[in-house]
């Protein structure tokens, strides 16, 4: 019987992930250093795994609100005030969701009729393009560009803007190309929003891990928190990646709205986790900046060791990606990373996985221990002498 | 803090080779710091950590808290500095509480450790009391896990 028949048409004609057809080459493969790991190689710090088992044995093994535990908001309403400058009440301001990935699909689901216009930059996440075609919204790329460290510009927007455009998603710092944005830079983009009245839905997962120069959430600029929803979680600057984590915040009324969503798919995000996002919250920092400065350290040494090689790679200013230019050795990007994994056993994501102009790019995720940065960059550097020698 | 000290406190274990690439030095730069930082006896040496259990090696350990007069003029430095010059010790603190300083001790045996606590130790002038705890099993050196076999990493290889 030909049962993908019964497969909805949306969900046939959506392309699987390049990411996937990469992994399954590489999973097969010994002695490859992977620099193709989006999550930290820090396990999750002691404290916060030891107040998961502690709220295990005390038997807190129930559903939640909705909402997420009232002291998990209470504690996201005091730390996302304090760094990122904007103050939301815990009682209908926050929802409590399992990961960024969950409050980005309700979020959609809620706001999303069909044929409404999203807007996105694009290199970007995955999963952005395909939960907006999931709910049957029209996906409108926004091009960053490495001449402008991949930061959105309003310009961009500008250009790329259709009638009919409703939601504006940003990513910043942005995965896969590390690139952000500073304040000029989104005081243009929500002047640009205000005038075109668009809605923000702001994934703002790397903010911990900006570099230089601070983080600037848009949702904190005058006029925005009421047309922003601004949408974190712990997996990053925690290191909690598996414990899948997240929240969102925004706007009551819009808080509802996802929160009927999410009430009647996911009626809660992990209790677990929600005990071990409060330790976080409470005592997390010093251990967070301490990550932090690790995976500076590292993006230094990795991206100097790029521009070395001849892949020009712009500094990120936030993540822990590099995105170096592989245009040099004359291949495209999905050719290079192939070459790259079967020559070498290195492999990085070719950029085009995150959008049609991540082309001409891989994506390295530098959160990996320094023997190895070092012994990948020394194999990346041998395949391109290779390749130039052969040209 | 000095960039060298922090890529050695993130105990990578990275040879000067390594650790040149990363701090973007030539390793005779690397290898000039570490004679500087010994210079400045800010780095005072380099000790392997062993799992002394696993390795059967007969050391004993023992902790001890020793009471002691200070002196006038001297404080408690003196005293601190004598008993910490014996081979013996392994490291001395002064420290704040119902005693003055700790100290910590090993040998070859029980035998050897009691022999230097009671003819050593104890005859010093100025020493009023000891306590001596025998270390029975350890956890913990130098924040590495003793116990804990370090698993294989169970990250998958590929990830968006």
């Amino acid at each position: 019987m030909d049962t993908t028949r019964f497969i909805a048409r949306h969900v046939v004609n959506l392309p699987k992930s390049g990411i996937r057809d990469f992994f399954e080459v590489v999973s097969k493969m010994q002695d490859v250093i992977s620099l193709g790991i989006g999550e930290p190689d820090f396990d999750t710090p002691w404290h916060i795994r030891e107040a998961a088992i502690y709220a295990l044995e005390k038997g807190r093994t129930h559903y939640t609100s909705n909402l997420g535990l009232i002291e998990l908001r209470r504690a996201i309403n005091r730390y996302v005030e304090k760094n990122f400058g904007v103050s939301y009440r815990p009682e209908d301001e926050i929802l409590v969701t399992v990961g960024v990935s969950e409050a980005l699909d309700i979020a959609f689901r809620a706001l999303v009729n069909p044929g409404d216009k999203v807007m996105f930059h694009q290199p970007c996440y995955v999963s952005y393009h395909p939960s907006i075609t999931l709910t049957h919204g029209v996906a409108v790329p926004v091009p960053t560009y490495a001449k402008d460290n991949f930061a959105l510009t309003a310009a961009a927007l500008a250009a790329a803007w259709q009638p009919g455009s409703k939601l504006l998603m940003l990513n910043l710092p942005c995965n896969p190309t590390g690139g952000t944005c500073d304040r000029a830079q989104i005081e243009a983009i929500a002047k640009f929003c205000v005038e075109k009245d668009l809605l923000v839905l702001s994934d703002e997962i790397y903010s911990e891990l900006t570099f230089e120069g601070g983080h600037v959430s848009i949702a904190s600029l005058p006029g925005m928190q009421e047309r922003t929803i601004f949408l974190h979680g712990f997996s990053k600057a925690f290191a909690m990646t598996g414990w899948r984590i997240g929240y969102a915040c925004g706007p009551a009324a819009l808080i509802e709205a996802m929160m009927k969503v999410h009430q009647y798919s996911m009626m809660c995000a992990s209790i677990i986790s929600q005990e071990g996002a409060i330790e976080a919250l409470l005592r997390g920092e010093d251990g967070m900046k301490s990550m932090r400065e690790q995976y500076q350290r590292r993006r230094d040494f990795i991206v100097r060791r790029f521009n070395e090689i001849g892949l020009k790679c712009h500094l990120p200013r936030g993540s822990f990606y590099a995105f170096p230019s592989v245009e040099k050795t004359g291949l495209k990007e999905t050719d290079f990373a192939v070459g790259l994994l079967q020559a070498e056993h290195v492999a990085m994501v070719p950029g085009s996985a995150f959008g049609a102009n991540g082309a001409g790019f891989c994506r390295a995720c530098f959160a990996t221990g320094y023997d190895q940065l070092i012994e990948a960059a020394d194999r990346i550097e041998r395949h391109v002498q290779k390749l130039a020698a052969k040209r | 803090m000095n960039p060298l000290i922090k890529l050695l406190l993130e105990g990578g274990g990275l040879s000067t080779a390594q650790m040149a690439q990363v701090l973007n030095l030539n390793e005779a730069e690397v290898n000039r710091q570490l004679d500087q930082l010994k210079k400045d006896r800010l780095l005072l040496g380099w000790r392997p950590v062993l799992n002394l259990a696993d390795e059967d090696a007969g050391v004993v350990r023992a902790v001890i808290e020793v009471r002691i007069t200070p002196e006038r003029g001297g404080g408690f430095n003196r005293f601190a500095e004598r008993i910490s010059r014996f081979d013996e010790v392994e490291s001395c603190y002064l420290m704040s509480g119902g005693y003055d300083l700790l100290v910590f001790v090993n040998g070859t045996s029980l035998q050897k450790v009691a022999a230097f606590v009671s003819e050593k130790l104890s005859t010093i002038e100025g020493v009023l009391s000891t306590a001596t705890h025998f270390l029975l099993r350890s956890y913990k050196e130098q924040g590495f896990l003793l116990d804990v076999k370090s698993e294989e990493s169970s990250r998958l290889k590929v990830t968006p």
